[in-house]
C-alpha cells in the first residue's frame, strides 16, 4: 500500500456538484460518527459513512467514487432521520452515485443482467428500484 | 440663541472606515445653530470627554451633539460630561452612526450621507431640548428571589448578608433543587448534599430570609426599586406552624404508589410526602390528585395520626402581595425529553436511565440505599455504556443546537463513581468531543481515563438492541473506524440540558426577553451577564444557559451585588422623560389613562372661570413616579394635548424635516 | 366511502396476494378503493437527487388524478407509498421541482401537492379507526405469537412520511392487537431488510435480514407481518427462514383472515 500526501480542498468541482445534486451542506457534519454506528449495512462497506462525509470535507471525491461504500447503501434512511446535524447522508450517496453512472457507458447494473433475477422470483420492485439507482 | 457644539466620534476606525469623517465636518459646519464641530479618534475616551467639557466652557456651547455609537453605550458618558461643564445633562443628544450606519452599511459614500443626516437631525432636536430635572423615588428595599435551587438559595443568603431583607419563593415543597439530588460534585467529588444542605439550613435559620416552599409568583408589575409581586402559596394541606415534622402521616399514608419527583421516578411516595429526608422546610404536602380523601372523600388517616392536628383538608391558596426593590431569577433548568431518542431504548427498557437517575442509584440516601443496581433485577451492573451528547449539540427537531456543558464533567465522575463501588466494572464514555474547561477539570478527566482505566471511545452509538438479559450497544470507534458491540448491564443517557418549559410565561411575567431555546438573556454577553433589559431584575444559573455549580455560585452572588446596589439606596433617580399633560388643551376623555400600562395616569378636577362661575373641569394628570416614557399616551391623545418630555412632538418633527431635507 | 387507489408494479405480479387481500378487505370494511385508471410504476425509489424531475413525474401524474377527483390517495406497497409521498412533499414545499413539472406537464391547473397521500395502514388507523376495526374481526388471531416488521421506507424521513416514530413505531402493533394477535416486540423492527442490494449484493443482505429474523425469533415470534414486497422477499431468502419456526406474511393477508374474508389462491 502506498499513502500520498493531499491537500484539502472543499473548493474543486467535484465537492461542490455532489453539495448542488444532493442539498446537503456537508459542513454541518462535525464527525459524530451517529450515521456509521447505526449502519446496517455498514459490513458491506470499505469506507465508513462518516468518513465519506470526512473525505468530501476534504475534497477527496475519487477515493469516494471507486469505493465499495456508495454501491452498499441501501438507501433506509437510517442515518439521515437520526443526524443530530440534518446531514441526509443518503442524498450525498446518491449524488456519489450519480457522479458515476452519468458518465456514459457507466452503468453499474447491465440490462442483461435482469432476465437471470426475474428468475430468481425476485418482486418487479427490486429490479425496478435497483435499475433507478444503477444506471442512468 | 442656541449653540450647539457637535464632535464627531471616529470609533478608531468602526466609523471612519465607512464614513468620510472630513465629509460629515463640512456639511455639520453649515448646519443651522452650530457654533462649533469638532472630530476626534477616540470621544469616550479621557482626552475626549474633556475636549467635550473644555469646549463647552470657551465656545459657550448650550446644547450638545455626540456623534458616536449607539446612546446605550455611551449616552450617560458624554451626559456626566456635560453636567460636569455645567450644563444641564438632557441638553446633550447623540447621533447614532455606529450602530446605525458604519456598522451595517458597507458603501462608504451612502454611509456617509446617512451619517451627516442623522447628525443633522440630531442638531435640529438638540435645539429643542429643554433642561430636565430628574424626580427621585423611594426604594422598597427587599429583595425576591424567584427558585430555591442553588443559585436562588446563594443569592438569598449574599443579600440577607448584607442585611437586606429576601423572600425566597420556590415551585416545589423543599428548596434545594437539582443539586440536592446529585451524590458527588465535581471535579473533588465532595458529597453534594454535604455542602448544600448547611446552607440550605442557613437560608431557613436566617432571620433576613422568609422562604415561600410550594409558591409560584403570579403577576409582577411596577419597576425597579418599586415592582408589585402577588405570590400564590399553592394549599399545603399542612399547617406550617403547627408541624414538628415528625413523619408519621408519610409512614401511615395507605396511599404509596405515587412516583417521587425526587428520586427521578426510580421509586415511590406516599400522597403526603417531604421530597426528601432533609428538606426544607420539613413540612410535608398532600398531593391532592394522589390523595385518597381528595379523590374520594374517604380515608382521613393522616389527620388521625397527626399528634399536633396540622393536617387541614380544608387549606385554600393563598395569595400575597408584597413589594420589592429588585428581582432575581434563578428558576434552573430541566433534563430534555427522550421520547423521540427510541434508538437510545430509554422509554422502553428499565436499565437504561439518565445521568440524574444514576445520581440517585448511587446516592446513599437513595432508592437504592447507594447500592448500585439495575432497574430490571436488582442485579449489579459489570458492564455500563454513558452515551455523552444525547441530544446536545443536536439542531434536529430532536435536541438542542448547544453543548450542554455539565455532561462530560458529570459523565466522567460517573464512571469513576462505579468504578469506586466495584473496581471488576468495566466502563466505556461515547463521546464526539471531551470538554474540560475549567479549573482542574482536564485533570479529572484524565484521571477517569488514566488511573481509572475508564474506556473512552470517540464516536456515537447509533442503536441499542436489548436481549433477553443485554442490552446489546452497537457503535463505532470513529478514530479507528471499528464497529463496535458492547453486550452492557446498563447504560446511562447524558441528556441535554433545556430551559424550563414555562420559563417563557416567567419571561412574559417579568418583561425580560428569552433567546431562541428559551433561556434567559443577559443584558450584555460579556459585560453585564446577570443583568437583564430590564431594570432591577438580574439572573443567576442555568435558567440563563447550561452551567455547573461553581459558575452558578459565582453568578448568584454577582447577582446579589447588582441587586443590594439598588436595595442600598434609599432614593432612585426618576427617569426625568416622562409625560406631560396641557391642561389647557386636555378634553378630559381619559383615554390615555385606559392605555397606559403602568397606570401612570389618573384623572384630576382643575377649578377654573367660566361665565363668572368657578367650575371644576376634568383632566388626565400623570404621575411621574409610575411614568415609564414609554409615549404610548402622547399618540392616543386626540386633542394632542399630551408630551413626553425629551421627546416632545415637535422634537421629532424637526428630527424628521432634518432627514427629509 | 371512496379512495383513488394507486397499486404499483409488483402487486400486479409478484405480490398479488398483498393486493386481493388488501381490496377484499377493504370490501368487507365497506371502504371503496378504486383503481386509478391509468397509473405508471413510480420508479420504485425515491429520486434523492435534486435535479431529477422526469423520475418524479408517473408519481405526479396520480396525485394529479385523486386530486381531480377529489379523494385521497391509498397506496399498499411501502416503496410505491414512499415514493408518492415524498413527490407531493416536493410539490408542496419545493417551488423549483413544482415549476418545472407543472411546465412540462401543461396541466389545466398548476398541481401544487393539494392531494393526500395515505398509506393502507393510515386508512386503517386514521379514517376507520382500529377500534372500530376490532369489532369487526370474525376469527380472532389470538394466541397467534406475530411481529411486525416496519422496514425503512414507511417511516423514513418522519416530517415528510408522517406516519409513526421512526424508532417507535406502534401502528403496526396496534393493528395486529386489534385482531386479536399476540403481539411480540423485537429491537429489529425498523432495521432495514437490504431492499434493492439484494440484486448484487446478496451477502450484505443476509447479514441484515438475519439479524431481523433472529431478533423476532430470540423474542418467540412464529410469525411477520410486513407492507413491503422486497422486505417479504429478502426475509424469506434469509439462511434462517423456515416456513415451520416463523412464517412471514403481508399484514392484509392476516386483516382478510380476521375478517373471515376470501381470497383466492394461485
Amino acid at each position: 500500500m502506498s499513502r500520498e500526501k493531499i491537500t484539502p480542498d472543499i473548493t474543486q468541482k467535484e465537492t461542490v456538484k455532489i453539495s448542488e445534486i444532493s442539498e446537503e451542506n456537508i459542513l454541518d457534519c462535525l464527525q459524530c460518527s451517529k450515521c456509521t454506528a447505526g449502519c446496517p449495512a455498514i459490513h458491506g462497506m470499505d469506507i465508513l459513512p462518516h468518513q465519506v462525509i470526512r473525505l468530501l470535507q476534504l475534497g477527496q471525491v475519487d477515493k469516494l467514487l471507486n469505493s465499495e461504500t456508495i454501491w452498499s447503501c441501501a438507501s433506509c434512511f437510517t442515518c439521515a432521520s437520526r443526524c443530530p446535524r440534518d446531514v441526509d447522508i443518503s442524498k450525498l450517496m446518491e449524488a456519489l452515485r450519480l457522479m458515476v453512472i452519468r458518465v456514459k457507458g457507466s452503468n453499474k447494473l447491465k440490462v442483461e443482467k435482469i432476465p437471470k433475477l426475474l428468475q430468481k422470483n425476485m418482486p418487479q420492485q427490486g429490479i425496478v428500484s435497483g435499475f433507478r439507482k444503477y444506471v442512468k | 440663541m442656541q449653540r450647539v457644539g457637535v464632535f464627531i466620534c471616529w470609533c478608531g476606525t468602526n466609523i471612519s472606515n465607512t464614513v468620510n469623517i472630513d465629509e460629515v465636518m463640512t456639511a455639520v459646519e453649515n448646519m443651522p445653530g452650530v457654533a462649533y464641530s469638532k472630530d476626534y479618534q477616540y470621544m469616550c475616551s479621557e482626552i475626549g470627554q474633556n475636549l467635550v467639557k473644555d469646549t463647552i466652557k470657551e465656545h459657550n456651547l448650550n446644547r450638545i451633539v455626540v456623534a458616536s455609537c449607539s446612546p446605550r453605550m455611551h449616552e450617560s458618558t458624554f451626559r456626566k460630561a456635560a453636567e460636569a461643564a455645567g450644563l444641564n445633562p438632557y441638553l446633550l443628544e447623540i447621533a447614532n452612526i455606529r450602530e446605525h450606519c458604519s456598522w451595517v452599511h458597507k458603501d462608504k459614500e451612502a454611509a456617509t450621507q446617512k451619517a451627516i443626516s442623522l447628525t443633522r437631525a440630531a442638531v435640529a432636536k438638540a435645539i429643542l431640548n429643554d433642561e430636565l430635572i430628574p424626580g427621585e423615588v423611594g426604594v422598597e428595599r427587599r429583595a425576591l428571589v424567584i427558585g430555591g435551587g442553588i443559585a436562588g438559595i446563594q443569592t438569598a443568603l449574599d443579600i440577607a448578608d448584607a442585611g437586606y431583607e429576601v423572600d425566597l419563593v420556590e415551585k416545589t415543597p423543599s428548596i434545594g433543587g437539582k443539586m440536592a439530588q446529585l451524590d458527588k460534585t465535581f471535579p473533588t467529588l465532595d458529597c453534594s448534599a454535604c455542602i448544600l444542605t448547611p446552607k440550605m439550613v442557613d437560608a431557613s435559620m436566617s432571620s433576613k430570609i422568609n422562604l415561600y416552599t410550594y409558591s409560584e409568583v403570579e403577576e409582577v408589575s411596577g419597576f425597579v426599586g418599586n415592582f408589585e409581586v402577588a405570590i400564590r402559596q399553592k394549599a399545603r394541606s399542612v399547617d406550617m406552624e403547627k408541624c414538628t415534622g415528625c413523619g408519621i402521616c408519610l409512614a401511615k399514608c395507605p396511599i404509596k404508589t405515587a412516583l417521587s419527583e425526587f428520586e427521578e421516578g426510580l421509586s415511590n411516595r406516599p400522597a403526603i410526602y417531604t421530597p426528601f429526608p432533609q428538606a426544607v422546610p420539613n413540612v410535608p404536602v398532600i398531593d391532592r390528585e394522589t390523595c385518597m380523601k381528595f379523590r374520594t372523600g374517604r380515608c382521613g388517616v393522616c389527620e388521625k395520626v397527626c399528634p399536633t392536628k396540622a393536617v387541614d383538608y380544608d387549606q385554600k391558596d393563598q395569595i400575597l402581595n408584597k413589594k420589592y426593590g429588585a428581582i432575581i431569577v434563578t428558576t434552573g433548568y430541566d433534563l430534555i425529553d427522550l421520547d423521540y431518542f427510541g434508538e437510545y431504548q430509554y422509554m422502553d427498557h428499565p436499565d437504561v436511565i439518565t445521568g440524574l437517575e444514576f445520581e440517585r442509584l448511587v446516592n446513599a440516601a437513595g432508592p437504592t440505599g447507594g447500592k448500585l443496581i439495575r432497574p430490571s433485577d436488582k442485579k449489579k451492573p459489570k458492564k455500563v455504556v454513558f452515551i455523552q451528547c444525547v441530544g446536545s449539540r443536536d439542531k434536529s427537531d430532536r435536541g438542542k443546537s448547544y453543548c450542554s456543558k455539565i455532561c462530560c464533567m458529570y459523565t466522567a465522575k460517573h464512571a469513576m463513581l462505579l468504578k469506586d463501588k466495584y473496581p471488576d466494572s468495566e466502563a466505556y464514555v461515547f463521546y464526539i468531543d471531551v470538554r474540560t474547561a475549567g479549573k482542574g477539570f482536564e485533570e479529572f478527566q484524565r484521571r477517569a481515563v488514566e488511573n481509572y482505566g475508564v474506556n473512552y471511545i470517540k464516536g456515537m452509538v447509533g442503536k441499542i438492541f436489548p436481549t433477553n438479559n443485554k442490552l446489546q450497544v452497537n457503535g463505532v470507534d470513529s478514530l479507528s473506524g471499528e464497529i463496535l458491540q458492547i453486550d452492557a448491564d446498563m447504560v446511562v443517557l447524558a441528556a441535554a440540558t433545556k430551559a424550563k418549559p414555562e420559563a417563557d410565561d416567567v419571561a412574559r411575567m417579568l418583561s425580560i426577553s428569552t433567546d431562541s431555546d428559551s433561556f434567559f438573556s443577559e443584558a450584555h454577553p460579556k459585560l453585564r451577564p446577570v443583568e437583564t433589559h430590564c431594570a432591577g431584575i438580574y439572573l443567576a444559573g442555568a435558567c440563563q444557559g447550561p452551567k455547573d455549580i461553581p459558575e452558578t455560585v459565582a453568578q448568584a452572588s454577582a447577582a446579589a451585588v447588582k441587586a443590594i446596589g439598588v436595595l442600598s439606596k434609599s432614593k432612585l433617580v426618576n427617569n426625568p422623560c416622562v409625560s406631560e399633560v396641557d391642561k389647557s388643551i386636555c378634553s378630559g376623555c381619559l383615554a390615555c389613562a385606559d392605555m397606559c400600562p403602568y397606570e401612570a395616569i389618573s384623572e384630576k378636577i382643575v377649578e377654573e372661570k367660566a361665565n363668572g362661575k368657578i367650575v371644576g373641569r376634568r383632566v388626565a394628570e400623570v404621575n411621574e413616579t409610575l411614568c415609564q416614557g414609554c409615549g404610548g399616551c402622547t399618540v392616543t391623545c386626540r386633542p394632542g394635548a399630551i408630551d413626553l418630555k425629551g421627546f416632545s412632538n415637535k422634537q421629532i418633527l424637526a428630527e424628521v424635516d432634518a432627514i427629509c431635507r | 366511502m371512496n379512495y383513488s387507489y394507486y397499486p404499483g408494479c409488483t402487486l400486479k405480479t409478484k405480490a398479488r396476494d398483498l393486493e386481493e387481500s388488501a381490496l377484499n378487505s377493504a370490501q368487507a370494511l365497506g371502504v371503496n378503493l378504486v383503481e386509478q385508471e391509468e397509473w405508471q410504476c413510480c420508479g420504485a425509489v425515491y429520486p434523492l437527487a435534486s435535479d431529477e424531475i422526469a423520475t418524479k413525474l408517473s408519481s405526479v401524474r396520480s396525485l394529479v388524478a385523486a386530486h381531480e377527483k377529489g379523494e385521497k390517495l391509498v397506496t399498499l406497497c411501502s416503496a410505491c407509498h414512499q415514493v408518492i409521498k415524498r413527490v407531493n412533499h416536493d410539490m408542496k414545499t419545493k417551488e423549483d421541482i413544482r415549476d418545472k413539472v407543472n411546465n412540462y406537464l401543461q396541466l389545466k391547473e398548476d398541481y401544487q401537492g393539494e392531494s393526500k397521500v395515505i398509506h393502507y395502514l393510515e386508512l386503517l388507523r386514521d379514517d376507520i379507526g382500529f377500534e372500530a376495526l376490532a369489532k369487526k374481526v370474525k376469527v380472532s388471531l389470538e394466541g397467534r405469537k406475530i411481529a411486525a416488521y416496519y422496514g425503512c421506507l414507511l417511516l423514513r424521513p418522519k416530517e415528510i412520511m408522517e406516519f409513526d416514530d421512526p424508532e417507535r413505531p406502534t401502528v403496526l402493533e396496534d393493528f395486529l392487537e386489534c385482531l386479536g394477535a399476540n403481539v411480540i416486540n423485537y429491537p429489529y423492527k425498523t432495521e432495514c431488510c437490504g431492499g434493492y442490494l439484494s440484486i448484487d449484493k446478496e451477502k450484505v443482505v443476509q447479514k441484515m435480514v438475519n439479524n431481523i429474523i433472529s431478533s423476532a425469533l430470540e423474542q418467540g415470534a412464529k410469525e411477520i407481518v410486513t407492507a413491503c414486497p422486497l422486505c417479504k422477499y429478502n426475509l424469506e431468502n434469509s439462511s434462517l427462514y423456515n416456513k415451520e419456526d416463523i412464517s412471514i406474511s403481508y399484514f392484509t393477508e392476516l386483516l382478510a383472515e380476521a375478517l373471515d374474508v376470501d381470497v383466492k389462491e394461485d
